[in-house]
Formats: structure tokens, sequence, C-alpha cells
């Protein structure tokens, strides 16, 4: 049950489609920055298979110019 | 920010992986506001009650909305209609409801036996202050008791304080932990202009073209005010620039960022004054009309002897003779000793005399903690007088404060040893008036300032103080020079109250520990940097027995006999003192806001006359208490003109030498408020910044071979201790200069600072003293 939280930078001028893009994600929570080019992402995955997938498909979006991890959290029990 | 503890187990983490990489990104991007996500936090399914608030956190006093259901407050957003945030927070902002609900929260008053704490009722523990006060009077006289209050006291709690101590028992030791962080810009004012705080206010940040920084950690101090900043840049393209001796958030987020060396500030404002004269950039006809020259005496001295005494002797000079003594800070002398170079200097002297730029100065301890900051605090002034560039919007020398009622409680209140509400101790007129007020006999009032505060812990030290007060702040990890005022509080014969919501290392040497009401547990109110007074009412139970520190004083104050004076009712007493307090402050000067208005808005800056707020003082176009027929009115001085003053350079009270050959400077983190005693509790702040760290440059820690994590042991002539080394992180100090954090109880560093302070203001320097570094 991994939950990990990302600072996501946007590429120039791509900020609105990349929220646009991660909100249509199940398994992403998006907070968005005011008055900075940058998310924060919080991923909430049932295994770490379905992790891996997420990160291989958020990895393929062209408009994230960097995704950083910031901290990763592994729920064992279903709670 | 939602903060309910009620949340299940993932739900938590997930709130937690939030917001870590929402702290992260404070990191990189000093100012960053998630605005958003305070509304999106918030349950949709509760019934929330919101009622606003100014922020428990930081003079910057923002407007905060509080959600409460069933008795407990569960979320937080930022007042979009306070003008201070806007609706924005900053990371404490979010948090500051979780600090009410630490697990070891004080309920219960404790009172010392032996080596142990035993608990008792709020009504014994009362009775045994009022007695102990009673009794120490009795035996050593008026002036063995102390309060030692504090800028996170409400406007009531330090009122009655002084009208306790100084108006029913007649002594003046009463102090607060603002001659820590503020007693320097009062210094300052009081020289220049004759009266206390800013002249303007936050909406110049909307007029200004410049921002010049000196020595102030805007975006981890007052990170909401810097956002203001930020998004002035973004939309008007100001120019912000950082004049510090330390590379940090806000030197990476300024446009410009010039380092000096430690106490060159001095010199580098002369050096600003001359160019300024020199290229002509002299506002001459406001001199002339608004303004006189003065020099006082030099060589102070820095107060590292008991009972050091300094009054300063202005003295009269002229324009010309300002002049000559400005000829020894040429830029090219002065970048000699700065560090500084002559091209920035001459830089911050263009935007300063350019006459089409409005430039707000902003500075808060860098200035203040500072063995000459009441000097450094005139130099700024000078350099807003002689260009005329004050008072007016945009215009603005502004001195910042930390917590969140200095100036409502420490500065308009007068809790310091000097003040009345309305003038100081040592003038008739103010004693009577005062007096008058309290019902009290005038000659109650005692007309000779007793301690500062470091001269009041030394008094403690001495023995001729034998029971001190100690509420809302933490001295026993502040005092700089600690060790020896720890000892003095855990002597024989002395006894220690202290009032406190959680327990800390001052509850330590407490023989009684009263819980108090935190916040919105009570009523009241605190007033900012911009002279806003902010109105908070009762919205939660206080835990167990806890009760506000206004009331622990009124209930002391009624069994030592002062019933007469402490008329107050339980059900509406902070209206009644409020009330009561506003007649010291009657008239265009400085007079506060109604209740009524403090409570319908998110508070009023005063002078507060005839329904409207003054928002620049002393220029006739917006405060009704110019009477000079000119376009200005010092009206602070009797002839009605600021002082420029003539000041030098002069070095710190200990600086590197061959056997403690680096600086050692203190400060704060943005996760942390001040000693951390609430911030420490709330996990995600504790999380993002759990201990304190040693800042070194990484050319010395590449020569040492330290890298970030290695332990360090500092030394000075004090003591010594040994921290975990930070290279190259959140901030870099410059060569042979090392920052620490002052939060960490555990890793207290001013058992190693210096307890000099400016002679005029008597606040330590914090930032300046020399240290040993090793690798350990
Ligand atoms: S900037 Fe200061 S007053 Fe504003 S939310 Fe943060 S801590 Fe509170």
């Amino acid at each position: 049950m991994p939950i990990k939280s990302y600072l996501v930078h946007p590429q120039e001028s791509k900020k609105h489609a990349v929220i646009e893009m991660l909100s249509r994600m199940q398994q992403c929570d998006v907070v968005v920055a005011e008055n900075e080019n940058i998310l924060v992402l919080v991923t909430e995955t049932e295994s770490k298979e379905e992790e891996a997938n997420l990160k291989e498909a958020l990895e393929k979006i062209g408009d994230i110019k960097l995704m950083a991890l910031v901290s990763g959290f592994d729920t064992r029990k279903k709670i | 920010m939602y903060t309910s503890l009620q949340t299940n187990r993932r739900d938590f983490i997930k709130k937690m992986a939030k917001l870590s990489a929402m702290t992260a990104a404070a990191t990189m991007f000093p100012g960053i506001i998630f605005a958003e996500e305070q509304e999106k936090g918030i349950p949709a399914d509760t019934n929330l009650d919101w009622k606003k608030a100014p922020c428990r956190f930081c003079g910057v006093g923002c407007g905060v909305l509080i959600g409460t259901e069933n008795g407990k407050a569960i979320a937080v957003k930022g007042d979009p209609k306070s003008p201070v945030n806007k609706g924005l927070c900053c990371v404490k902002g979010y948090h500051s409801i979780m600090a009410l609900y630490g697990s070891d929260r004080l309920t219960q008053p404790l009172v010392k036996k032996g080596n142990t704490y035993i608990k008792t009722s709020m009504k014994e523990a009362l009775d045994l202050v009022a007695s102990k006060m009673r009794e120490t009077i009795k035996e050593y006289g008026k002036d063995a008791v102390s309060i030692y209050g504090s800028g996170q006291w409400t406007i009531p709690d330090g009122y009655v304080a002084s009208k306790l101590f100084k108006g029913c028992i007649g002594t003046n030791n009463v102090e607060a932990n603002a001659r820590l962080c503020m007693a320097t810009a009062v210094t300052g004012f009081l020289t220049s202009f004759g009266l206390d705080e800013p002249m303007g206010c936050y909406e110049d940040i909307d007029y200004a073209d410049t921002f010049v920084l000196w020595g102030n950690n805007m975006a981890e101090m007052h990170p909401v005010l810097f956002s203001r900043l930020l998004d002035q840049r973004q939309q008007r393209g100001v120019k912000i620039v950082d004049l510090a001796t330390r590379t940090t958030r806000t030197s990476m987020a300024a446009d410009k960022s010039i380092l000096f060396n430690p106490q060159t500030d001095l010199a580098v404002a002369n050096a600003i004054c001359y160019e300024l004269i020199k290229n002509g950039w002299v506002n001459n006809s406001f001199v002339e009309e608004h303004c006189n020259f003065s020099k006082g005496l030099t060589k102070m001295g820095y107060g590292l002897e008991d009972n050091y005494q300094f009054t300063d002797k202005p003295e009269a000079i002229s324009f010309e003779d300002y002049k000559t003594f400005l000829e020894d800070y040429t830029p090219e002398r002065v970048s000699v000793v700065s560090g500084v170079s002559v091209k920035d200097i001459k830089y911050l002297a263009a935007h300063y005399g350019d006459p089409n730029k409005k430039v707000m100065s902003l500075w808060c301890m860098g200035m203040n903690q500072h063995s000459r900051g009441t000097w450094i605090n005139n130099l700024v002034y000078n350099i807003h007088l002689l260009t005329g560039k004050i008072s007016s919007p945009g215009n603005s020398p502004f001195s910042l404060t930390g917590q969140p009622s200095a100036c409502g409680t420490v500065r308009e209140v007068g809790t310091l040893t000097h003040k009345l509400p309305h003038g100081v101790v040592n003038n008739k007129e103010n004693r009577e008036f005062a007096a008058k007020i309290w019902n009290v006999p005038v000659e109650n009032i005692d007309p000779k300032p007793t301690y500062h505060t470091v001269e009041m812990f030394r008094a403690l030290d001495r023995g001729d103080i034998r029971f001190m007060w100690i509420q809302v702040t933490n001295p026993m990890v502040t005092m700089p020079k600690l060790k020896r005022y720890r000892d003095a509080a855990k002597k024989e014969g002395r006894f220690i109250v202290v009032s406190d919501i959680y327990p800390t290392p001052t509850t330590d040497i407490a023989d009684v520990i009263l819980p108090s009401a935190m916040w919105v547990e009570r009523e009241g109110m605190y007033g900012n940097s911009e002279r806003r007074t902010q109105y908070f009412e009762k919205m939660l139970d206080p835990p167990g027995e806890a009760i506000s520190d206004t009331m622990q004083l009124i209930e002391v104050a009624k069994r030592m006999g002062y019933e007469k004076q402490f008329y107050y009712k339980d059900e509406t007493h902070i209206e009644e003192i409020y009330t009561e307090y506003r007649k010291h402050h009657e008239g265009k000067k400085h007079n506060l806001a109604p209740l009524e208005v403090l409570k319908s808005q998110a508070g009023a800056i005063w002078p507060y006359v005839d329904g409207k707020e003054t928002k620049w003082r002393f220029n006739a176009k917006y405060d009704p208490a110019c009477s000079n027929g000119k376009d200005f009115h010092f009206y602070g001085k009797k002839d009605g003109k600021a002082v420029i003053w003539q000041r030098p350079y002069e070095p710190a009270a200990e600086e590197p030498d061959k056997e403690y050959p680096f600086w050692l400077g203190t400060g704060r983190v943005v996760e942390h408020w001040h000693t951390g005693s609430m911030t420490r509790r709330i996990p995600v702040l504790h999380q993002a910044m759990p201990h304190a760290y040693v800042e070194l440059h990484p050319e010395d820690a590449s020569r040492m071979q330290i890298k970030t994590g290695d332990k360090v042991k500092l030394t000075t002539r004090r003591g010594d201790i040994t921290l975990p080394a930070s290279v190259n992180e959140r901030g870099v100090p410059a060569p042979m200069q090392v920052f620490v954090p002052f939060f960490d109880e555990n890793m207290l560093i001013n058992d190693l600072t210096l307890d000099s302070f400016c002679p005029i203001s008597k606040e330590p320097d914090y930032k300046k003293c020399a240290v040993k570094v090793e690798k350990v």
C-alpha cells in the first residue's frame, strides 16, 4: 500500500496541462502552488506493481520537466 | 489546512506525505503559497463554526479563520478579509491549531516539593504564589519580586502585569522577552523620531520599487510578507536586495545578494549616506525643513559587567559637521572593512538616491540583536531622512517584529522596566496620568527604572531578586550566556513561578508551574508590526485547570489585597481591561480602535482617529495629528523635526582571534516558533526540522574534511557543544563564520553565546561572538 509524495516541476507554461493530466489519474492527488511553477503530487496505490506502473506512466508525461521524490511510506496493513 | 486528529492512519500518512512535500517546496521556493490546499483539506460534511483570530505565531499578524466543531479546533485557513495576508498562510499558520493538542499539555498546577512536582489545585497554587510574593516583599523589599513576560502575552496579560507590579506593588521589575528582540527598534525610533513603531504599514509593499533587506531572512521569518514582495516582483518587476552576513533562502530569492562582514553594516550605511551627499541625491528642502543633526557618545562598552550603566549625551551638530564625519566612510575605505565591493555600495546608494524610485528598508533581528543596534537603526533612518523617502506610500523604513504582540503588548502597553503604557516612569506627568487610570497613589509608581532583562537575571544570580514570575516565554533556552542564568535560577532562596502550556527547560527550574490557556482558549488581543491591533474571542475551553495568564495575574492581585484595582468581572474582564487600557492612549497620536471595531474586522491600525486608521504617520496628508502646517511633522520631537545621527562604526564585543577563529551567529528556522516548545510538538514540523545543526561554509568544511551530518564541536569562552554539520543546505554562512539555530532545547547554543548588549537598548547581540570549530 505505497504512499509517495513528489515535487513536480512542469515545463514552462504547462502547469495547467500537467494539473489536468494528473487530476485524471485515480491514484494521484495534486496540490498546486499559487505563486510558483510547481506542484505537490501524492500518489496512493494498492501494490508495488501498481506503483511501478504509475511511475512509468508519470515518466511518460512530456509536460513534466522534473519529478523529485520527497517521501515514501508503505502501509502494510489495510486499515 | 485540515488538522483533525481523528483521521485514520492511512489518511494521516497521506497528509504527512503531502506536507513533507509542501515543506520541501517551501525550502526551495521561499514564500510559496498553497492557498487552495487550505480549502481542499477541510471536510465537506462537517458543520464548522468559523471564527477569526490573528495567527498565534510571528509578528506578521496574519488573519486566520479557525473552524471548530464539538469544542475542538479542527481546521485553519487564511482569512481572505485580512489586509495583512489576504487569505494566505505559512507552514506555521497552517498547523497552528495542532499546537493546542500536544499530548503533554500542562493541565494542572504543579508545586515542587523536594525533587518532585506535586499536583495541586489552581486555587492552592495561586494562594502559594501570592503568599510567596508577600513574604519576599516583606523580607527583601518590593524590588526583590519581578515578572518576566513576553511579546506573546496578549495585550490584557501585559496590561494587568504592569498595573500589578508597577502600579500596585510599586516595583519597576517588569520586563519581557521583547527586550531580546525589539528593544533596539524602540530606542532607534525614540532617538530618531521621539515615538516608537513604524510610520508606515504593510501597504507600503504595494508601492515600493526597491526593497532593501538589512540582515533580515524574511523568507523564513516573515514568509507571508515575503510572498507579498515576490508577488509585487511578478506584477511590477520590483527589485529585492538582500544585504546580509549569510546566504539564506531570502538571498536566493532576491534579485541581488550582498554579503558584509559582521558588525560592518554600520560602515556600509554611513558609506551610502556619503554617496548620497557626494552625488547630490540629498532632498535638501526636506532635510532643511524636517531634520536636525546630532551626535552621541562613542566607545560605550558592551555591558559585559554587572550593574553596567550608560546614558547617552546627545549634542547638536551641523550638516557640515556631519559631512566631515562621513569623509571616513568613502566606499573605498568601507569596502576594505565590510567586504562589500565599492560597486555594490554605489549600487545601494543609487537605489536609495534615485528620485524616481520608492524604497522600503526592512529589518528585524540582524539590526536589533546588535551591540550597536540603536546606532544601525539610526543610520538606516538617516538614509531615508536624507532622501526624504519616509512616511509616504512606498517610502518606508520598516522594522519588523518577531512575536505576535511584541508591538501590541510589550511596546505599546510598556512592559519594560522604564516604561508605562503612556510614557516613561521617570516622567512625573506620565506617572500621574497612569496612577489616575490605575486608581493608585502616584507615589506607588517608582520613578527609577530597575533592571533590563539581562540585568534582571544577573540580579537573580546575585540575590537582589528573589522571586520571579515567568509567563509565555522560555528564557532557559533563550538567554545569552545561558549557563550563568540557569545556575542562578536554581540557587537556594530563589522562588520561580512559570506559567506555560507545555513543559520546557524553564518549567524545569520552576517552584510552581501554572498551566495556561493558550491563544483562542481565551479572549484577547495582539498588536502586530504595522500597528494593527487584532482581537480574538474565546473559541475553546482550555484543558484541565488551565486559565489565562490575565486571570492568573488578576487572581494573585486580589489575593494580595488589590481588589479595588482588579475589579474586573470574570465574564467581561477582557472588555473592561481593554476599555481601561485605551484611556492611556487617547488622542490623535495613539488612539486605539474601540473593541466593537476590532470585533467586526481583521483589526485596525492605530492611531485610529474619527473612525479611520492612520496608515502613514507624520505625513500631514494622512495623519490628523500633524499640526505644524507643513507637509511633514515629526511630532514625537518637541521641535517637530527628526534627527539624523552621527554614529560611527565600532567593532563587536568579541571578534574572532587566533584561539577562537570563527564568528558564531544564531537565529531561527521557518518550521519552528522560537524555542520550538509548541512547533516541536507538531509532527510534520518536527519531522521537517527535527534538530539543530551547525552551518559551515563549503570551503571551511572541505578544508576541515567535514561533511553534512558529521559531528562538529563548537567552543567559545562560555562553553562547548557538539552538533551535526550542515554544508550547502538551507543556509550558507560566509567563510570563517558558522550559524546555529536556537530552537532545539537538546542543543542549547545559548550556553555558548555572549551576553554583550547595545548600551542604549540593552538588547543582547546574539549574532556575534568568537568560536572554535573542530571536527569530532
Ligand atoms: S507569516 Fe507569521 S503570522 Fe503569518 S501565518 Fe506564518 S507564522 Fe502566522
